[in-house]
């Protein structure tokens, strides 16, 4: 479809004045978040994948966004990290005003969605399902928004491949007032199920916590995975010649 | 000091016969008819004191503010006109937040002061402008430690041990020099600069004041914010109780 823009005389604009939707280039899996009793938990692996190549295996996924929230992306990391320079701009204006009053994890999510939704109508989006978890007040908040400005919260969310693979196990097992270790068992059990089916993931991940006493970002680990299952030995019992 | 600049002084464009720019120099007036600022410069950072006059009985404590965070590193203490001072600090956070994003690391306190005061210097320059009727306190901790900077209606910026601006600032100069701001810390600087403003106060002529104090050191994490409000609470007491003992003698 041609544009004509009539601007200072030129009847057809530049091609330059037009974006078209990107590709992304790095790009980390599934971000999966849960309410827990305490707080948030929210959990990502370290993967930063290029193409189909896992090219970085320690990217953090999930930062501290001032006191009371925790932002995980999955999606294009650099445009994640454009995120959270606009995010910290916002957060240090907030504090200078120092007047007792701090934004929350509410006010960041829809700050987000702001800024998802405008880039998308611009045709220029930021390529990042975003999780937003934090406690204020003794109230839990945890809402997702997607690259388009779809944006909603829940007692669980999930980007990517999690909504496909870890959402199910969510619906089902997910309850009210889990405790800490119940959680991160949760959680433990989504992101298996990731590593053995997403083929983008990598088995280095970080789960972080945030409660009303503060932010915790747990140091990497790896997940034990079972490979031990008999159709796994002699592959090639029922075909000969076959690898 | 006073002359009467007739003709001369209409404009901040204009000299008068001994090289001097009378609008500059009214400017400065405001700033002396302001509640003092006190700022001092301690081995491990940076305290900044106002005494903040009551207007009005109706304020609420805590308005008015005139102490500001202009990054995390970095604050400004403003005597003078108000909003004068408004103006001045939201063009420091705009400076400091473009050399951050440009630069990826927190404005050097030279460098803030620098633009700060190319800032107000430019509002010297045009007839069109007036210049700001403020004089500023920069206090900031960066890599070279921490450091304390003045900048005033002219453009002029110094880098100071211990600066006083405002009604007081003479008797708080001479107080300052008492001080060995080299071996201090800023706990300790915190109650010497709460005892230099009940010093200076005049009960007589002003009525009432808050005192607002703020720092920056290795104590508060190389952040600028408010002393914490038992530390203010007891910077107020040992300068109340100073005061009593001088009344005393």
């Amino acid at each position: 479809m041609d544009l004509i823009q009539i601007r200072g005389g030129n009847l057809v604009g530049h091609e330059s004045d037009s974006q078209r939707t990107q590709y992304p280039y790095v790009t980390g899996t599934s971000v999966i978040g849960i309410k827990y009793k305490d707080g948030i938990l929210i959990a990502a692996d370290m993967g930063g994948s290029y193409g189909s190549t896992i090219r970085y295996k320690s990217v953090e996924r999930i930062k501290p966004i001032g006191k009371h929230s925790l932002l995980g992306a999955s999606g294009e990391i650099s445009d994640f990290q454009e995120i959270l320079r606009n995010l910290d701009e916002l957060i240090l204006y907030d504090n200078m005003w120092d007047d007792g009053n701090t934004l929350g994890p509410k006010e960041v999510h829809n700050y987000l969605t702001r800024m998802m939704y405008n880039r998308r109508n611009k045709f220029n989006p930021l390529w990042n399902s975003l999780v937003l978890g934090g406690v204020k007040n003794g109230q839990k908040y945890l809402g997702t928004v997607s690259m388009i400005g779809v944006h909603y919260e829940d007692n669980h969310v999930a980007t990517g491949f999690g909504n496909h693979l870890a959402k199910p196990i969510l619906r089902d097992e997910w309850h009210e007032d889990l405790s800490f270790e119940d959680g991160v068992r949760l959680l433990e059990k989504c992101m298996r199920v990731l590593l053995y089916r997403d083929r983008s993931a990598v088995n280095k991940l970080q789960i972080a916590k945030l409660t009303e006493e503060g932010v915790t970002v747990s140091p990497p680990y790896a997940l034990k995975t079972h490979w031990e299952f008999n159709s796994f030995k002699n592959p090639t019992a029922g075909a000969e010649g076959s690898w | 000091m006073s002359s009467i600049g007739t003709g001369y002084d209409l404009s901040v464009t204009t000299f008068s016969p001994d090289g001097r720019v009378f609008q500059i120099e009214y400017a400065a007036k405001a700033v002396d008819n302001s509640g003092t600022v006190v700022a001092i410069r301690c081995k491990d950072g940076v305290v900044m004191g106002v005494e903040k006059l009551i207007v009005s009985k109706m304020m609420l404590p805590g308005s008015n503010r005139r102490i500001h965070s202009v990054h995390r590193h970095a604050g400004m203490a403003i005597a003078g006109l108000a909003a004068d001072g408004r103006q001045i600090v939201a063009r420091a956070k705009g400076e400091a937040t473009s050399y951050e994003s440009t630069y990826g690391e927190s404005i050097p306190v030279k460098e803030l002061a620098e633009r700060v005061a190319s800032y107000v210097h430019l509002c010297t320059l045009y007839w069109w402008l007036r210049p700001f009727g403020c004089g500023v306190i920069v206090g900031g901790y960066d890599r070279e430690g921490p450091q304390l900077y003045m900048i005033e209606p002219s453009g002029i910026s110094y880098r100071y041990f211990g600066a006083a601006i405002g009604k007081g600032k003479q008797a708080a100069k001479t107080e300052i020099e008492k001080l060995k701001l080299s071996e201090m810390s800023c706990r300790e600087g915190i109650i010497e600069v709460a005892k230099i403003i009940y010093k200076l106060h005049d009960e007589a002529k002003d009525k009432a004041f808050e005192l607002e104090l703020s720092w920056v050191c290795d104590e508060s994490n190389l952040q600028h914010q408010k002393v914490p409000d038992e530390l203010l609470e007891e910077a107020k007491n040992a300068a109340t109780a100073a005061l009593e003992e001088m009344d005393a003698d």
